[in-house]
């Protein structure tokens, strides 16, 4: 096993391509979020929750998390490397199992500075937007517990969805199709949620969506009118990403590489 | 003795390089990779289903103990048309008296009050006072004037000059036409004159600020017109809503002095009747007489309703159809991003671009050959899809007691082939953005992220309006399916969400065409200066 994961490790490392998608989830992430903090401002009456309006970023950061993993696994596939990898390595959940960890800290270390920086912006921003104390908007700060959920949880949401992303790509090997499927699957039920009028499907939707479940952790007030709790949220994603794995790890052992 | 041997040339002719054989070429590539074909039939099958599933649902449903759920459907609400087949609002008090023939309808007005509803469709007390709780104000579409309309019967044609407290005077006809006369409102000190003439098919408006010097609004042609018609006051007032989707209903009363008819020999004098198609959003006015109040020659005259398009938005929401087929458009998008992908990375990847170029070294020529066949495929596709899609969707709605407005048989082909030209423009960009990325995985994401993520952020309620998301990415040319016209006569919360998209048709596909052109063209310097 450590010499699998010094293996992946390595490919990872020497890859361009790594770092430039790793900057660019950053990037994605801390901009989207900072401009629409920017673009929001207080209303009285109306309540926001400042955490989740300062990571509204990760909804375009999510997707470049998503190319990151696929190409993990793809890039492989299509360079004809796979036979290489698991001529070197026979036993293939090994070879799975060490992409998964290397994937794991690096998509966390990024999703540490792109939740960080989103929230340092919100942070320095919001107060000159009318969100103040006096207003009721606390500075954000890792002090109390929802806001440190609303900022350890978002990490763990996107490395949740790098682990999905790396499943479906083992199952389906080819990047286009794998990338189509897993943003597909992403957007599809915000999307519908929004559009379907009847409220139990609208709720149920909510719930069963990788995306719209798992970013309930991002959310530190008005939890009650949440279709699911944070953390359970975030569990939904977590099944639908140990779903994709074990299809992913199944295909990889059954088929002819 | 040498002898010289001839070097061998095949039999074969001379194959021809035209743009034909190019196109040719890059049509039997699409044709026989099963798995492309395949991706274009999910993109069709995801527009039918998606627009079926989204056709959403108004049904109640009554959760009982122990039993299942029983959900009642309503039946769509019935909603009258006007001559020119649009979706009207025909809600007005009346006193009339008929007019045979040739004639003229002149009154003053000298004043214009209202009365706003805290909430809708509060019921006029008996005695015809405004019950609380209400509070003084008029909106700004209040209408108190002369009309002049085939029948009492709703949709009838007509032609009206009014007054209104926040727009002057104005000519209205056939619910859609507007013509502004003279500004300003109506006080007891500047009151206002108007005059309606009849003269065959022709009906003329006219406004004066003494009753003596007139000048004329604008003419109507009402064809068909019957000899004898209905002639008279009116007097009405829409929703309160000031442009957002919460409304109160509002009253409106107006003071008119003496009425001058030419054109009722019989002179069969003044008869009240509140034309109502019973609508939720308007006060509901007794059917006794105490809504009018006649005295010394002069009248006073009670109304709410309009007399106006009907718009989608507040108690009538219309946007189904619209909201189906934009959903389904864009998730039909996505196996579209990654065949027009495909079409070009695969060819980068197996290196058959050196074959493709070794055979037609006029790299631009490939290009657009490939740009022809992936633009007509997905066209032809993506117009069979929406067909289907807009059939089932228009049967769906009205099924799940949706209110579906009714739509021109151009318009319906406007939304079918502006769809497939979306869908051609779209796959086209995508394969400029795959040429000069090269990499699969970064062209479907960014193809994908332009495409879905104006809506994503828009939904979520903590974002700013999706608007000028919808205005400047290539999702703006979603507008080419939008089909409920505006109207600067009625006030209404014209947004996404009522189904109205904030460009025109044409424009939002142009804006898509730019992005395209951009893409297309960075594409084409990329593919002749770097090497493959």
């Amino acid at each position: 096993m450590p010499e699998a994961l010094h293996a992946e490790w390595a490919k990872l490392r020497t890859l361009a391509s790594t770092y430039w998608l790793l900057l660019a989830v950053a990037v994605c992430t801390v901009g989207v979020g900072t401009a629409v903090v920017a673009a929001s401002s207080y209303q009285t009456g109306s309540h926001q929750d400042t955490p989740k309006l300062s990571l509204t970023g990760m909804d375009l950061g999510q997707a470049v998390v998503a190319v990151l993993a696929v190409l993990v696994i793809s890039n492989e596939y299509s360079t004809g490397t796979m036979s290489v990898t698991l001529t070197a390595m026979p036993r293939r959940l090994v070879v799975l199992a060490a992409k998964a960890i290397t994937l794991t800290g690096l998509v966390a270390a990024a999703g540490v500075i792109a939740v960080g920086g989103s929230l340092l912006a919100g942070r320095i921003i919001l107060a000159s937007k009318g969100f103040t104390v006096a207003h009721g908007y606390a500075l954000l700060s890792l002090g109390h517990g929802p806001m440190l959920r609303a900022a350890i949880g978002p990490v763990l949401y996107l490395v949740l969805i790098a682990l999905l992303s790396l499943g479906v790509a083992t199952a389906l090997r080819e990047s286009a199709t794998s990338i189509g499927v897993i943003l597909g699957l992403l957007y599809l039920f915000p999307f519908l949620a929004q559009v379907v009028s009847d409220p139990a499907w609208h709720r149920h939707l909510e719930q069963i969506g990788p995306m719209t479940a798992g970013l309930a952790i991002q959310a530190t007030t008005n939890l009650q009118s949440l279709p699911i709790s944070p953390w359970a949220g975030l569990g939904v994603l977590a099944i639908w990403a140990g779903v994709a794995l074990v299809a992913g790890g199944i295909l990889l052992r059954v088929r002819d590489a | 003795m040498t002898t010289t041997v001839a070097p061998y040339r095949s039999e074969q002719p001379v194959g021809r390089d035209g743009f034909a054989q190019l196109l040719r070429a890059e049509f039997t590539k699409f044709r026989t990779v099963r798995a492309w074909v395949i991706t274009l039939g999910v993109a069709g099958a995801l527009i039918v289903v998606l627009a079926w599933v989204t056709s959403p649902h108004t049904g109640v449903c009554v959760v009982g103990p122990k039993s299942p759920p029983i959900c009642s459907t309503p039946s769509a609400p019935s909603v009258p048309v006007g001559p020119g087949g649009e979706a009207v609002v025909d809600t007005f008090s009346f006193l009339r008296q008929p007019m045979i023939g040739n004639g003229s309808l002149t009154v003053e007005v000298t004043s214009l009050t209202g009365a706003i509803a805290a909430g809708n469709g509060v019921n006029l007390g008996p005695d015809g006072q405004v019950p609380n709780p209400t509070h003084p104000g008029v909106v700004p579409w209040a209408k108190a004037g002369l009309i002049i309309t085939q029948s009492t019967a709703q949709g009838s044609p007509y032609t009206a000059v009014m007054v209104t407290p926040g727009h002057g005077v104005r000519m209205q006809y056939d619910y859609t036409d507007d013509v502004a006369g003279l500004p300003g409102t109506v006080t007891q000190s500047s009151p206002r004159w108007l005059r309606l003439t009849r003269v065959g098919d022709v009906i003329t408006g006219y406004d004066s600020l003494d009753g003596t010097q007139w000048t004329k609004i604008g003419t109507a042609h009402l064809t068909g017109l019957p000899d004898v018609i209905q002639a008279g006051l009116f007097v009405t007032s829409p929703e309160d809503n000031a442009g957002t989707n919460d409304s109160s209903a509002s009253l409106a009363t107006a003071t008119f002095g003496r009425v001058h008819l030419v054109g009722d020999p019989q002179n069969s004098g003044w008869s009240g009747q509140v034309v109502s198609a019973n609508h939720e959003s308007y006060f509901t006015l007794p059917t006794g007489r105490n809504w009018f109040k006649q005295s010394d020659g002069t009248f006073t005259v009670t109304g709410s309703g309009d007399i106006a398009p009907q718009v989608s938005g507040g108690a009538l929401q219309g946007m189904g159809e619209t909201t189906s087929l934009l959903a389904s458009g864009t998730f039909g998008l996505i196996p579209v991003i990654v065949l027009a992908t495909l079409f070009i990375t695969s060819e980068f990847r197996r290196r058959v671009i050196r074959t493709t170029l070794t055979a037609s070294p006029r790299r631009g020529r490939v290009l657009a050959a490939k740009a022809v066949v992936i633009g007509s495929v997905t066209f032809v596709a993506a117009c069979l899809a929406t067909a289907i899609a807009e059939a089932i969707s228009r049967h769906v709605l009205p099924a799940n007691g949706n209110y579906v407005f009714p739509l021109s048989t151009l318009a319906e082909i406007r939304v079918i082939l502006g769809t497939g030209l979306l869908f051609a423009f779209a796959a086209i960009g995508i394969l400029g953005l795959a040429t000069v990325l090269r990499r699969t995985a970064g062209a479907v994401a960014a193809g994908i992220v332009l495409f879905v993520l104006p809506f994503i952020l828009g939904a979520n309620a903590s974002s700013p309006a999706p608007d000028w998301l919808m205005r400047i990415f290539p999702t703006a040319a979603f507008a080419v399916q939008g089909t409920l016209p505006r109207f600067a006569q009625v006030t209404n919360a014209y947004t996404m969400n009522n189904g109205y998209y904030p460009l025109g048709p044409w424009v939002g596909l142009a804006v898509l065409c730019a992005w395209t052109a951009v893409a297309l063209g960075a594409a084409m310097w990329s593919i002749r200066r770097r090497d493959v």
